[in-house]
């Protein structure tokens, strides 16, 4: 096993965290300003040793971690995979995140992964479900964790819940934390033709641990309606940012995330990101202040 | 009509491009979601056949990428991931060659992914210290022979009857024109890259013998049985450059 680790970062600044790229870590070690956390899928380190390991090692003395599962498939209907509750639970033993989070959203069928995060109907029965499994991960892993919101590009006609009154419900049943992603909140807003300023009104804020911020693509559906698809290939757009700020005017300052997954650009048009929602973390701290 | 879409309907309909949108997928209107579902077939196609370029650069280069791309389509479709862990992906790969009709021609291609994947699974491995060359050569020769080498969780060895080394440098970084024999790839971690090397004839036989816990006179005359001529310094200084060994055990 890794030797152990003898940082003790228990939560997450408020300010702003990026998601870790191997070919960003000589930037980050140099000059991570403004960046002060750092957020991993938890699936690229669960191998067993190596350069993965070893960077996360030399980073966890210096930085807050978050550790992102986009694996685990919360909303089976096969039921969790025990095998990798284990390796959470090593990862998470191990590294010692400030937090831990995953998505409302199911990935694996019968042993098959689909490696994408595939959309839940809302149903009391798929409320039960997820409650139960988010209690199952919490218990298992040993910590508290934070579930987000997906980005939808369609809608199932089963569903009876808003997806932010079962999100909510979720939290109360579990005590889970929630992450709002604004990003997923503006692309669901537009592709299911909804208010995303009524939506984060409506979001139970007050459970919300940590913001996500990424790029969209543009296209549009067969009646030439207009379809975002989250690829986080590129800049945040100004009406996410804007959609941010509504945020964090209700909020408060929160630790957040600028997520670049595809198309990854060199370290200081990331670092120009992260810069850009400093902007508005501080001018709402301040504004508090005063 | 009943509105209920299951995950196996849903798997069903993203692995099977011609397949009906299950009916009751929505659009921002409550008609049928139709084109809107087509994002995840994307997302999961494109997904998977990335994975799958970033892991087998080599099959990649032979292919030529838009070919691999098709190939890739039917893979995945025919092997789906079956672990979260997509450093995993890909190991049924080597068999699919084999049997696929387009690249069967290619005799040589599952050896090439089966070296891309020990190089993947190497660079992924558990960490240890290597010996030093000096603990190996203080042993007296009878205790040398009586004792056995514990390899690095890091080492790999694929045997070959194509110039499977010849082939990987050749694409990576532009060694000479692979020239007809098998060959024996010794893959090591130096530090935290993969390194493969061409053992000299037989050296296959030494270092299978030592992965599979049998001591270095056994590991020696299984080579030497066959090639009275092996050259085991060679073999040795593969491995100690490669920090191959983590651990003598004396008999």
């Amino acid at each position: 096993m890794q030797q152990p680790l003898t940082h003790s970062f228990d939560h997450l600044p408020a300010g702003t965290g990026v998601g870790y790229k191997p070919q960003h870590f000589q930037a980050i070690m140099d000059n991570p300003a403004p960046v002060e956390w750092l957020e991993v899928h938890a699936e690229n380190y669960m191998g067993q040793g190596g350069r993965p390991l070893a960077q996360l090692r030399a980073l966890a003395e210096r930085f807050a971690f978050s550790v992102h599962g986009v694996g685990l498939s919360i909303g089976s209907e096969s039921g969790l995979d025990h095998d990798h509750l284990d390796r959470l639970k090593i990862l998470c033993d191990w590294l010692k995140p400030a937090q831990f989070s995953e998505h409302l959203a199911w990935s694996t069928h019968d042993s098959h992964f689909l490696n994408d995060l595939l959309p839940l109907p809302y149903t009391n029965e798929t409320l039960t479900r997820v409650a139960d499994h988010v209690n199952q991960v919490q218990n298992h892993v040993g910590r508290r964790m934070l579930l987000e919101n997906p980005s939808s590009y369609l809608a199932f006609a089963e569903s009876t819940w808003e997806e932010f009154d079962f999100m909510a419900e979720i939290s109360k049943r579990t005590g889970c934390g929630l992450l709002l992603d604004v990003n997923n909140v503006f692309v669901s807003a537009t592709n299911l033709n909804y208010d995303p300023r009524a939506y984060i009104d409506a979001f139970p804020l007050d459970k919300v641990g940590e913001i996500h911020l990424g790029g969209h693509d543009e296209d549009e559906d067969s009646d030439g309606a207009p379809l975002l698809i989250d690829s986080h290939g590129r800049e945040v757009v100004d009406p996410v940012w804007a959609l941010y700020d509504y945020t964090i005017a209700k909020t408060g300052p929160l630790p957040t995330l600028i997520e670049w997954d595809t198309d990854v650009p060199d370290w200081p048009v990331l670092a120009d990101e992260a810069r850009r929602a400093d902007a508005i973390l501080n001018r709402k701290s301040q504004a508090a202040a005063e | 009509m009943n509105d209920t879409v299951t995950q196996p309907q849903f798997t069903q309909a993203i692995l099977s491009p011609t397949m009906d949108v299950p009916a009751g997928l929505r659009d921002a209107k409550g008609d049928p979601a139709g084109k809107r579902f087509s994002v995840y077939r994307n997302n999961v196609a494109v997904s998977l056949t990335e994975a799958l370029i970033t892991a087998f650069p080599v099959v990649v280069k032979l292919l030529g990428e838009d070919n691999f791309r098709i190939l890739a389509g039917q893979f995945l479709r025919a092997h789906p991931p079956t672990s979260p862990l997509m450093m995993h992906y890909g190991d049924a790969l080597p068999d699919f060659l084999q049997t696929f009709e387009p690249t069967q021609q290619y005799g040589y291609l599952p050896d090439v992914a089966r070296l891309e994947l020990a190089i993947r699974e190497s660079y992924h491995a558990a960490d240890t210290d290597p010996i030093s060359p000096e603990a190996l050569q203080a042993l007296p020769p009878e205790a040398l022979m009586a004792a056995k080498l514990e390899l690095a969780p890091s080492v790999r060895l694929i045997s070959s009857q194509w110039p499977l080394f010849q082939l990987w440098q050749f694409n990576m970084t532009g060694g000479p024109k692979p020239e007809m024999r098998a060959e024996d790839v010794l893959i090591t971690r130096p530090a935290f890259d993969p390194q493969p090397v061409a053992l000299p004839c037989c050296g296959g036989l030494f270092v299978q013998a030592l992965l599979s816990g049998r001591t270095f006179g056994e590991a020696l005359s299984a080579a030497s049985t066959h090639n009275p001529e092996f050259d085991l310094s060679q073999s040795l200084a593969a491995l100690l450059a490669g920090n191959a060994i983590s651990r003598i055990t004396e008999g």
